[in-house]
C-alpha cells in the first residue's frame, strides 16, 4: 500500500485498465428504447467503439458519426452535426438520438447544446411542426477527463435531465443499475417482478445487447427503458442506484432527488452475500413484502455452497481490477467466502474507491488489500510481483498477466474478448454469486488437477 | 429487370453503388464519409496503427487520450518470431490540463521513460486529433528525444480527422521512409527483395518468404509484418518490392523509386490464382540474374497444387453455387477474393470496400459477373439489404461486419487484421476453403428464422 506511494507515478500509461468516456456514454444510451448513439467527432472514434463492444457482446452496435475532417475541424462540426442527425432520423427512424462529444468536438469548442436548438428549429420550419422530430439528448464526454463508466453515468444523467419530467406519482421506483451485464439486468427484472415491483430500469441493454434470433437485422435492436417510462420518473416513489463508489457524488439519482423530491436509496453493486441482501432489503422496505421464497432458497443454497466450497478458496489470494464499482463487489464477495484480496485495482478515479472497499470488506479480512486507483496493467503487474496471488479477476485484458504468473483468470465485467458468452456472464445476486463461486472453485479445482502428477477424476 | 433500389440508401450515396450490367460503369470513390451514415470506415490514425503496428522491436507511443490507444491494444494477429513490444498498448494518456497547457513536456518525459525501460530499436509517435488541434509540436519533442537517447523517434503525423485510413497509410509510408536508407546494406544478394504490405497476420509472412526462399530470392526487410527496424533502415539495398494490399505501402514504394531506383510490382498472396502469379511475377524479374528460378518457381508451385487441388475438389463440390459478398477495407484484396471464391465454384454477389480508388472499381467491375453490386465505403443498412436482396450464403468482412451477416443467418468469414487464421499462400487458400466451408455447411441456419423456411425445417417436423 506504500510501496507505490514512495515512488513516483509514471508519465506513461502502458495497457490502460480503462476505456474512454464516449464508449461508456455509447453503451448507456444503447440501453434505451428506439435510440442511435451518435457521437460527435471524427469517423474513427464511432468505428473503434463498434468494433470493441460488439467483440465482446456479438452484437450488432450501430453508432453514427459526424465524421469530421479537417476542414470541420477549423470551422467547427454544426453542419456536419445537423446533416448526420437528419441522416439518423430518415434512415433509421431513431426515437432518441443519443448524441456525445468526443475530444475532437470538445477542444474545437462546438456548442453542441446550442447546434441542437438550431437544428430543431431548422427542422421545424423545414418539415412543419407535424412531423415530430426524435428527442435529442446530448452529452458532454471528452475523454482526457474521466472513463468510460464517468461516461456511462453522464449519459443517463443526461437523459434523465432532458427528458424525465413529474407528470404526477407512480407506482414505480426507478433502478440505476449502473454498467451490468445483460443477464444481470434480467435477473433484476425477475426479481422486480417477484416483487410485484414495477421498476424503470435505466439503461436497460438486457434485450438490446443480448437479441434473440430474429427474422431481420434491426436498424435499433428491440428493448431497452421505454422512452414513455423515463418521461415519467420524475413522479417514481422512490430511486434505487448502485455503485458505491457514487455515493456523494453528483448522479443521476441524486439530480432525480434534488428536482422530483424522489428519495435516493443508494447501495453497492448487489454481488456477493450482503450486498444482495442489502438489495433484498430494501425492495423488502419498498414493497413491504417479505422476500419470495424462490429468493430465500437462493441465498440460502448461496451459503450452503459458500460451506461445501470453502476450504478449495480459503487464503488464496486474488488480484481484482477493473471498473471500480465492480472491483468494489467482487472484493465484497471474495472477503465472504476466505479468499483474500491482495491487490484491488482500477483506472478509474472516483475519489471514493478505497472507502468503498474498506466498506465492504472491514471485520471480514485478516489484511487489508492494497488499493489503487489510476492505474494500469503495467503497474499491476509490477504490484503483482509482490503479492503472489493465485488468481486473477476481471475482464480479458488482464489474460497476459495471468498467464504470465501462471495463474487462472477468472473472467468478470467488460470487455470479454477471449471467451464466448460475455454478456451473459451473471454477477449480481445470490445467483450471480453463486455463479463466480462455482466458477472460482472449479478454476481452482482444474489447476491443482492439472498439476498432478496422478490424474484423479475425483476431486 | 432493374433490382428495386432499396430505401437505405442514401441519396448522396447512390454515385458509390453501382449494379453491374444495368447501367454504363461509373462510381464514385475517394469522397468524405457521409454525416450519420454509420460508414464502416475508420481514421486517419487508424490507417497509420495497421502499417506501423507489427514492427515489433519498435516503441509505438500513441500521444492523446486513452481511448485512441486502448482500442488498437493487442488486436491484430500480426505475429513476430522475436520481441513482442509492438503488443504493448503505450499512451500519453492526455488530460485536460494537458490539453489546456500542452502536452509537448508530457510527451518527452514518457518517451524518455519509454525508451529507458524498454530500450526500443526506435520509437513512433502517433499524433491523435486532440493533438493537431492543440498544436503540440511533434516533430520537435521527437527529434529532441531521438538526439539525447541515440535512436530513431519518428512522428507519425495522424490525426484522426484529416482523412480517412489512406491519409493514415500515407503518413505511416513517410515514417518508414525516415528510416529506409539509413542502415547498412552491406550482405545483401542481387536476387533480393522486400515484402511490403503483408503484416504476418497468423504466421502468413513466414509463408511467403518461405515460398521465396525456396526460389532462391532473399527478403532484406518485412514491411512490416513481423518487422524490425533494422531491417527496415537496410530495405534499400533490396533489388525489388514487392507490394501487397491496397495501398497501405504504396507510397512508401513509389518513395523508394523515386530516392533509390528501386522498382516494385503490385502482387497478391490471396488464392491459387494470385499466389501463384506473384511468385512468377518475381521470378520473372529475376530470371536475367538466376536463369534457374522460373523453373524453381514452377516447381514449388506445382508441388503446393498438387497437395492443395485434390483437397479443394471435396470443398468445391459442396460449395458450388453458393453466394458469397465481400466487403473489405481495401479493394485489392476483394479481386483476390472473388477469383477464390470462383475457384471454389461459388458466385460472388456483392463486393465493396472503405477506401478502393477509381482504378480498383474498375478492375472489380471487369471480374465480377453480371448483376454484381459494387460498393464503396458501404454501412450496415446498406450491406443488411444487399446480403437480403442477393440471399448470399456467406458474408466476407470484419468484425463489424459479423453481426450483419449472423442476424440474417447468413455464414461469415474474418478476412481483417484481428483473425488469428493464415489465409495466404497455397495452404491460406486450404484453410479459406475450410473456413468458408464450415460456416455455410453449418446446420445452425437450419434454425434462424430468416432462413429457416428455405433450409426446409418443415422436412424434419414432419
Amino acid at each position: 500500500m506504500t510501496r507505490k506511494e514512495a515512488k513516483p507515478p509514471y508519465v506513461s500509461t502502458t495497457n490502460a485498465c480503462k476505456l474512454c468516456k464516449p464508449l461508456g456514454a455509447c453503451l448507456a444510451f444503447r440501453g434505451i428504447e428506439g435510440t442511435v448513439p451518435f457521437l460527435h467527432g471524427a469517423q474513427g472514434c464511432a468505428t473503434y467503439m463498434r468494433r470493441y463492444i460488439i467483440s465482446h457482446f456479438r452484437e450488432p452496435m450501430d453508432i453514427a458519426s459526424s465524421s469530421l475532417g479537417e476542414k470541420q475541424a477549423i470551422y467547427g462540426g454544426g453542419p456536419n452535426l445537423k446533416q448526420g442527425l437528419k441522416n439518423v432520423m430518415d434512415k433509421y427512424g431513431a426515437k432518441i438520438i443519443g448524441i456525445a462529444t468526443t475530444c475532437l468536438t470538445e477542444t474545437i469548442g462546438d456548442d453542441v447544446p446550442m447546434i441542437l436548438n438550431e437544428f430543431r428549429q431548422e427542422m421545424a420550419k423545414q418539415r412543419g411542426k407535424k412531423k415530430e422530430l426524435p428527442l435529442l439528448v446530448s452529452v458532454s464526454t471528452p475523454s482526457y477527463s474521466g472513463t468510460h463508466i464517468e461516461g456511462f453515468h453522464a449519459a443517463v444523467k443526461a437523459v434523465v435531465d432532458q427528458l424525465a419530467i413529474n407528470a404526477g406519482f407512480i407506482e414505480s421506483i426507478n433502478l440505476l443499475p449502473g454498467f451490468l451485464s445483460p443477464v444481470d439486468i434480467r435477473y433484476i427484472k425477475g426479481i422486480l417482478e417477484d416483487f410485484a415491483l414495477s421498476g424503470i430500469i435505466l439503461p436497460d441493454i438486457s434485450e438490446t445487447l443480448d437479441a434473440p434470433a430474429r427474422r431481420d437485422y434491426e436498424k435499433i435492436p428491440v428493448g431497452g427503458t421505454p422512452i414513455s417510462d423515463i418521461r415519467v420518473m420524475g413522479g417514481a416513489k422512490s430511486t434505487l442506484e448502485f455503485g458505491r463508489t457514487l455515493f456523494h457524488k453528483d448522479t443521476p439519482g441524486k439530480l432525480i432527488a434534488k428536482r422530483f423530491m424522489v428519495p435516493l436509496h443508494q447501495i453497492g453493486s448487489p454481488i456477493g452475500l450482503r450486498e444482495s441482501d442489502r438489495f433484498f432489503a430494501i425492495l423488502e422496505e419498498l414493497t413491504g413484502r417479505k422476500s419470495p421464497k424462490k429468493y430465500l432458497y437462493e441465498r440460502g443454497r448461496l451459503i450452503d455452497a459458500y460451506v461445501d466450497g470453502h476450504k478449495y478458496v480459503f487464503g488464496k489470494k486474488a488480484i481484482v481490477y477493473g471498473e471500480e464499482d465492480l472491483v468494489v463487489g467482487i472484493t465484497a464477495f471474495l472477503a465472504e467466502i476466505g479468499i483474500r484480496p491482495v491487490l484491488c485495482a482500477s483506472g478509474g478515479q472516483s475519489g471514493r474507491f478505497r472507502e468503498a472497499i474498506e466498506e465492504v470488506t472491514a471485520s471480514l479480512l485478516p489484511a487489508p488489500p492494497i488499493i489503487h486507483e489510476g492505474m494500469d496493467f503495467y503497474e499491476i503487474a509490477e504490484e503483482a510481483e509482490g503479492c503472489a496471488p493465485d488468481m486473477i479477476i476481471g475482464n480479458s485484458k488482464g489474460y497476459p498477466l495471468a498467464r504470465r504468473r501462471q495463474v487462472p483468470l477468472i473472467r468478470v465485467g467488460f470487455p470479454i474478448h477471449d471467451r464466448f458468452g460475455g454478456q451473459r456472464i451473471l454477477h449480481i445476486g445470490y445467483r450471480g454469486a453463486q455463479n463466480l463461486l462455482d466458477r472460482i472453485v472449479n478454476a481452482l479445482i482444474e489447476k491443482s488437477q492439472e498439476a498432478s502428477p496422478v490424474g484423479y477424476s475425483y476431486m | 429487370m432493374p433490382a428495386t433500389k432499396p430505401q437505405v440508401i442514401f441519396e448522396e450515396r447512390k454515385g458509390q453503388i453501382y449494379r453491374k450490367g444495368e447501367e454504363p460503369f461509373h462510381m464514385s470513390c475517394n469522397r468524405d464519409s457521409l454525416a450519420g451514415a454509420v460508414s464502416q470506415r475508420a481514421c486517419v490514425f487508424c490507417g497509420s496503427r495497421v502499417v506501423l503496428y507489427p514492427i515489433a522491436d519498435a516503441l509505438h507511443l500513441v500521444h492523446g487520450p486513452i481511448g485512441c490507444a486502448v482500442y488498437t491494444w493487442d488486436i491484430r494477429g500480426a505475429l513476430s518470431s522475436g520481441p513482442e513490444l509492438h503488443r504493448l498498448s503505450f499512451s500519453t494518456d492526455l488530460q485536460e490540463k494537458d490539453v489546456i497547457f500542452g502536452g509537448e513536456e508530457k510527451l518527452r518525459m514518457a518517451l524518455l521513460e519509454l525508451i529507458n525501460r524498454h530500450h526500443p530499436q526506435a520509437a513512433f509517435v502517433y499524433s491523435t486529433c486532440i493533438v493537431g488541434i492543440i498544436g503540440d509540436d511533434l516533430a520537435a519533442v521527437c527529434k529532441r528525444v531521438s538526439k539525447e537517447k541515440g535512436i530513431p523517434v519518428i512522428p507519425v503525423q495522424s490525426e484522426g480527422f484529416k482523412g480517412n485510413k489512406r491519409e493514415g497509410y500515407n503518413a505511416a509510408c513517410k515514417a518508414l521512409f525516415q528510416l529506409v536508407g539509413t542502415g547498412n546494406t552491406a550482405n545483401v544478394s542481387p536476387v533480393s527483395i522486400n515484402i511490403l504490405g503483408d503484416f504476418n497476420l497468423a504466421g502468413e509472412i513466414w509463408i511467403i518468404r518461405n515460398y521465396f526462399e525456396r526460389m532462391g530470392v532473399q527478403t532484406v526487410a518485412n514491411i512490416t509484418g513481423d518487422g524490425r527496424v533494422d531491417d527496415i533502415r537496410r530495405a534499400h539495398g533490396a533489388a525489388l518490392n514487392v507490394v501487397q494490399c491496397s495501398g497501405a505501402t504504396l507510397d512508401l514504394a513509389k518513395m523508394m523509386k523515386e530516392a533509390y531506383g528501386t522498382p516494385f510490382i503490385r502482387v497478391s498472396y490471396f488464392g491459387v490464382e494470385d499466389m501463384a502469379d506473384s511468385l512468377y511475377a518475381v521470378a520473372r524479374f529475376f530470371q536475367n540474374k538466376d536463369p534457374q528460378i522460373m523453373t524453381r518457381t514452377q516447381e514449388l508451385v506445382r508441388e503446393e497444387l498438387s497437395v492443395l487441388s485434390p483437397k479443394l475438389q471435396e470443398f468445391r463440390q459442396a460449395l458450388s453455387g453458393k453466394k458469397a459478398a465481400i466487403y473489405v477495407g481495401g479493394a485489392f484484396k476483394a479481386f483476390s477474393l472473388v477469383k477464390a471464391f470462383r475457384l471454389l465454384g461459388m458466385k460472388v454477389v456483392m463486393v465493396g470496400s472503405q477506401t478502393g480508388t477509381k482504378e480498383d472499381y474498375e478492375e472489380l467491375q471487369e471480374i465480377t459477373d453480371e448483376g454484381t453490386i459494387i460498393v464503396d465505403d458501404s454501412n450496415p443498412l446498406e450491406l443488411s439489404s444487399f446480403l437480403k436482396e442477393k440471399e448470399v450464403d456467406i458474408f466476407v468482412g470484419g468484425v463489424k461486419e459479423r453481426p450483419i451477416a449472423y442476424k440474417l443467418g447468413v455464414g461469415f468469414c474474418d478476412h481483417n487484421h484481428e483473425r488469428k487464421e493464415a489465409l495466404e499462400g497455397f495452404v491460406g487458400m486450404f484453410n479459406f476453403a475450410q473456413e468458408v466451408y464450415n460456416t455455410v455447411m453449418s446446420p445452425v441456419w437450419h434454425f434462424v428464422p430468416r432462413r429457416g423456411k428455405e433450409k426446409s425445417c418443415k422436412q424434419n417436423r414432419r
